[in-house]
């Protein structure tokens, strides 16, 4: 028999429904159980390797890990903000982003501080670990962002964002396999041969902006060195110093000479890879990730790893470089101690081989370094030449970052000079400055 | 008696009113609230700063008006070409034609792909290297005129807006064919007997009675495109430089890029109030249009 419900009453039971919704909406998270730690992160590569270690390391204790994948990284980023501000974050998680929103994340009273379990045992676990890939997780007591010092974070693993070359295209142009270019002369000498060879020079990401400043500032270490670079961060070296015009020049140098890649401006880094792994291009400036990815592409390519082609002797080439990846561990977390247990696991020599072996990324345990490829070996050579913004103490304002980058773009296709592009940059430098200085 | 009535009415719209109040109102009270804010979206104290973000990108934030400009580019060759072509088309497919179905079909494909997905198999078909219409281009005997269509700051710009047209006129398509079928046939036949030929019944039937139909498009064209992001993103990423920079990017790069969540927020009203002036400015001309 159909029942026959009168307008109100369907009002009625159309707004009790809705209702429903809204009050599951604001249900509590479901109780999860004690011996189940939850990851959060975003590296769609090494999920499965994850998957495997979790396994191991419930089958040795008992206590299951669970990592749940959330990718883009755009989107993870987004996610861990909205958590962050819901205190819902998982017991790890990753956050991808600046020692600056690092910094808000712990005074936020997000993550734990895990100097005292580094320090155990004489220091054993921070000292299995690269003090580049730690310095990335840490607060030095003179920083600016007024965190309290100590270290907040676990590498797993190490990323160095330097040049790679294709050795065979290399030596049809007449250089040495074995020895690439050294020089920005040397290497800027090869671009009419690229040319005409009909090949592209070097290839990168540079239509994800953050590739040209990484580049920039290795440059910016090789021409002036760290001192003068870090005090144009603090405000107190314009951008209109003649050694930050240089620095800008090396990228019209390059464009001019035709090293660069057409397109360059706007290739994503995807675009970048696959010009390379198909030997299109001679040159790449990728982060070691790539070894993992060209294995993938193309795994007969024959490459080899170099710094950027130093403009002069006088300070060293520094590049980007130190932890990859890492965990933090939820402050509020009722499962701190597993976590921490955890990640003290899968820093161990063995995790980090096994982490090594299968996704080729360098391991963050100094002593898991004997058994990586020989590729990767010459990516973990340069991790003495690496350094790092979120190491520096001090931060440049986006905005400057922004406009140093873009201006670099505007640089490469031919519509600003060098000094141009440091007159913009340094006015909105000010306009920081004056701003900061307000509040 | 009454008063039950008007409270039955009452409870009648109280779900939508609702709706309408968390999910628009609030947020947007909320949103314009954040926008007098500094804050990096993470921590949680805010600080208060009145209305000098709103300051800062009326009168600081070039590149915001660039982006706007930039917008407004796109915007224009939409409402002049896509709109153009989905008329056209549209006409084409009135008409007893053969494969009539097939044609309304393919016409539709492109506004129900992923922009993401468009966005990339354009990137691969434009790109400077290897791209396809290069590769044609030099086949055909034009090689002068292959290029780094979206790397050269020339040609950026309009490339895009050429592929969101691509994109999108599906839309405005199926929006006037639905207006053109509504026209009735004993207008076309009476002016026939009155000797009208195709372009008099063109001019004096079809246009008037399409211009309201031509307004909705209009509008639809103009808030659809000025906020066009996501085919941007995949094509060109706003580059080179600021050249292919719409403001939705914008307001991704200050809350994502520069973490100024209360600065992203004042662009998300300023922005929403202009579209608002704009669609209120296309809807009082076409209350006056209809008129006609």
């Amino acid at each position: 028999m159909a029942v026959k419900f009168s307008g109100c009453l369907r009002g009625i039971l159309a707004f009790a429904v809705l209702g429903c919704f809204f009050l599951c909406g604001c249900a509590s998270r479901p109780v999860e159980n004690k011996n189940t730690v939850v990851i959060w992160h975003w590296m769609t590569d090494r999920q499965a390797a994850f998957e495997e270690l979790s396994r191991r390391y419930e089958e040795l204790t008992g206590v299951k890990v669970v990592f749940e994948l959330y990718a883009p990284s755009e989107a993870y980023s987004q996610k861990i903000r909205a958590a962050a501000q819901s205190v819902s974050l998982p017991d790890i998680f990753g956050i991808l982003g600046e020692k600056r929103d690092f910094s808000s994340f712990v005074k936020a009273g997000h993550i734990l501080e895990i100097t005292p379990y580094m320090l155990a045992d004489n220091g054993k676990w921070k000292n299995m670990l690269f003090s580049k890939a730690l310095a990335v997780n840490e607060f030095s007591s003179d920083n600016s962002y007024g965190v309290l010092p100590g270290i907040y974070g676990v590498p797993i693993d190490i990323t160095t964002i330097q040049m790679v070359y294709n050795k065979k295209l290399l030596k049809q142009l007449g250089g040495n396999p074995n020895k690439p270019p050294a020089t920005l002369e040397d290497f800027l000498a090869l671009g009419p041969k690229i040319k005409a060879s009909g090949l592209q020079g070097m290839v990168s990401g540079w239509g994800e902006v953050w590739m040209v400043d990484c580049l920039a500032n290795n440059y910016a270490f090789n021409v002036m060195g760290k001192d003068k670079v870090l005090a144009t961060i603090k405000g107190q070296v314009p951008y209109t110093d003649p050694d930050w015009i240089k620095v800008l020049e090396i990228f019209k140098q390059m464009q001019d000479s035709g090293i660069l890649a057409n397109g360059l401006v706007t290739m994503v880094n995807k675009n970048a890879e696959q010009l390379f792994a198909n030997e299109k291009a001679v040159f790449a400036f990728n982060g070691s990730w790539c070894v993992n990815v060209y294995k993938g592409m193309n795994p007969g390519l024959e490459f080899g790893a170099m710094l950027p082609p130093a403009v002069n002797s006088k300070y060293p080439m520094v590049i980007w470089g130190g932890a990859g990846s890492s965990f933090l561990i939820n402050a509020r977390s009722p499962r701190k101690e597993e976590a921490v247990k955890f990640l003290r696991w899968l820093t161990d020599r063995e995790q980090q081989v096994y982490l090594a072996e299968t996704t080729l990324n360098l391991p963050a345990n100094k002593d898991s370094l004997k058994k990586i490829s020989e590729i990767l070996a010459q990516f973990a050579d340069d991790i003495e030449s690496s350094t790092h913004p979120n190491i520096w103490g001090v931060s440049e304002f986006p905005a400057v970052v922004e406009a140093l980058d873009k201006g670099i773009q505007s640089i490469v296709i031919g519509e600003k000079t060098p000094a141009q592009v440091a007159e913009e940059v340094q006015k909105i430098k000010q306009r920081e400055l004056s701003k900061q200085s307000n509040r | 008696m009454r008063i039950k009535e008007t409270l039955e009415n009452y409870l009648f719209v109280l779900p939508a009113v609702t709706i309408f109040l968390v999910f628009y109102l609030i947020p947007f009270i909320w949103v314009f609230q954040l926008g007098m804010y500094e804050w990096d979206g993470i921590l949680p104290t805010k600080i208060f700063v009145g209305l000098s973000n709103f300051k800062e990108i009326l009168t600081q934030d070039n590149i915001w008006w660039l982006s706007m400009w930039n917008a407004g580019y796109i915007t224009l060759i939409a409402i002049i070409f896509q709109n153009a072509l989905a008329f056209m088309l549209a006409m084409a497919c009135d008409r007893e034609i053969r494969m009539k179905n097939f044609f309304r079909l393919v016409f539709f494909i492109p506004p129900v792909l992923s922009e993401v997905v468009v966005g990339l198999v354009w990137q691969w078909i434009l790109d400077g290297n290897y791209g396809l219409l290069n590769v044609w281009l030099v086949k055909i005997g034009l090689p002068q005129l292959a290029k780094n269509w979206l790397s050269d700051p020339q040609t950026a710009l309009t490339t895009v807006a050429v592929v969101h047209c691509w994109k999108g006129f599906g839309w405005g398509f199926l929006i006037f064919l639905a207006g053109l079928q509504t026209i009735p046939r004993e207008l076309y036949e009476a002016a026939r007997v009155d000797g009208a030929n195709a372009w008099d019944s063109f001019r004096n039937i079809t246009m008037p009675l399409m211009v309201p139909v031509a307004i909705l498009v209009a509008i639809l064209t103009v808030l659809g495109t000025m906020q066009a992001f996501v085919l941007i993103i995949a094509m060109t990423g706003g580059g080179p430089a600021y050249h292919t920079q719409v403001p939705v990017l914008r307001i991704l790069a200050s809350m994502r890029g520069s973490s100024r969540f209360g600065y992203a927020c004042a662009q998300g009203i300023i922005f929403g109030l202009i579209l608002i002036i704009i669609s209120f400015v296309q809807y009082r001309f076409s209350k006056r249009s209809r008129q006609y």
